[in-house]
């Protein structure tokens, strides 16, 4: 949604933070992290699965709506749940290979410590250097049907310079479809304003993407 | 959602929202098949509402404020940097700092989803991860600046950071003026969350 118009201003929280505005947005968040321990999705699967509500669902959801609904459908896709106990809320159909990967309290501080590092030492050579301008490609997943890519729509087709070559990075495009983690190279690349926006409010101002190299040409 | 009316915070006290209840749904079948941990759960809102938020990435900028040396590492490998300080983990495996300064201001914001450095800033704000800041961040940066009362007055750059992939950005805002001599942990004091994002510049301490 980069770049869209019609939005609004944004409603800061100054002097009213919360973690959590509401109390089920915790309950959300938490069911959300605690069920992706199943080890039954990546992160790029989980991150696919939000995209793909219907925009209608995307458009009037609030965020924390999203995640759950994002979850929801991931758990049946994956036969973890079914929708028959969607609706009765009782168990149908066992889940015995999943217990021993059940979260428990005492190692939530350490799982979530752990992290998951995306950088992998193998993967595809890298064909650009700090400094060389490039151009995007179609902001559309090449590689598998059915979409998921990172390249937003408004950085499409566009031409900037490469700022940091990052190392082999797990590619989102192909892992979000469990096609293969096919780590490339990850630069991030300086579009100015003046390039991404017809009407820029100020056209020296620098917009900066994470970019993998299979989203870029050379100029 | 704000309930300072009293006839509006009882409605929704006895009557649950639709989200609320299917969060209870989905959470009352994954207990029942024995999947997820009702005390785990409890841990993780406890971790991200009282250990892991932005009074971690505080003390990162307060020492690189304070340590010209530790501040030469975080601007080089900022991953390794934070963490010998113990922040590390979930959604801050890879971390890029960003300084501010009198000619370059720094904004992070993810218009794909809603990326941030949980480490070191914990949660995202409800307004990081709203439709009107994904979709203005990038195309009026200054507008939504001054929505948040930043006016950048020396004819700052303004460079956006879209966290596209797994690399996570945290900014160091400048010094304000009026800390000279004051001790990491009182400059830890001062740095807000939105400083560390690009929405606030801190004020001139007396």
């Amino acid at each position: 949604m980069g770049g869209r118009f019609g939005d609004g201003p944004v409603d800061s929280d100054f002097g009213r933070e919360h973690v959590f505005e509401e109390e089920w947005h915790g309950r959300a968040f938490a069911v959300t992290i605690a069920s992706g321990f199943l080890g039954q999705w990546n992160l790029d699967e989980s991150r696919h699965m939000r995209e793909c509500l219907s925009p209608k669902d995307y458009g009037r959801f609030s965020y924390y709506e999203k995640w759950l609904s994002g979850l929801a459908d991931i758990l049946v896709a994956k036969e973890v749940v079914t929708n028959k106990e969607l609706e009765t809320l009782s168990p149908d159909i066992a889940s015995e290979d999943l217990i021993a990967r059940v979260l428990k309290a005492k190692d939530v501080f350490s799982s979530l410590a752990k992290g998951g590092p995306t950088n992998r030492e193998e993967g595809y050579k890298a064909l650009f250097k700090v400094g060389d301008i490039v151009t995007t490609c179609r902001a559309e997943n090449k590689y598998v049907a059915g979409g998921h890519t990172r390249l937003p729509n408004y950085a499409s087709g566009k031409s900037g310079k490469i700022i940091s070559c990052n190392g082999n990075h797990v590619f989102p495009d192909s892992n979000a479809h469990r096609a293969g983690e096919l780590p490339q190279p990850l630069y991030t690349v300086a579009f100015l304003a003046e390039v991404l926006w017809e009407h820029p409010e100020n056209p020296d101002d620098l917009v900066m993407l994470d970019l993998w190299q299979s989203y870029l040409q050379p100029l | 959602m704000p309930h300072d009316d009293l006839n509006q915070a009882h409605a929704h006290s006895v009557l649950p929202s639709d989200a609320e209840l299917r969060v209870n749904a989905l959470e009352t079948l994954l207990i029942r098949k024995g999947l997820i941990d009702s005390e785990a759960l409890d841990a993780i809102i406890d971790i991200y509402e009282n250990k892991i938020g932005p009074k971690n990435g505080a003390r990162v900028v307060a020492k690189a404020w304070s340590d010209p040396v530790f501040k030469a590492r975080l601007l080089e490998d900022a991953t390794a940097t934070v963490a010998e300080l113990g922040f590390y983990g979930r959604q801050g495996e890879h971390i890029v700092s960003l300084e501010n300064t009198d000619s370059i201001h720094n904004l992070v914001v993810c218009t794909l989803c809603s990326c941030y450095p949980w480490p070191l800033l914990g949660i995202p704000p409800g307004w990081y991860k709203s439709d009107a800041y994904r979709a203005r961040a990038v195309r009026e940066p200054r507008k939504v600046l001054a929505e948040f009362g930043v006016v950048l007055e020396n004819g700052e750059d303004v460079r956006v950071w879209d966290s596209t992939a797994e690399i996570r950005y945290l900014v160091i805002p400048k010094r304000p003026p009026g800390t000279e001599g004051w001790s990491e942990d009182a400059l830890t004091e001062i740095v807000t969350r939105d400083s560390m994002i690009g929405t606030a510049i801190l004020p001139v301490s007396e």
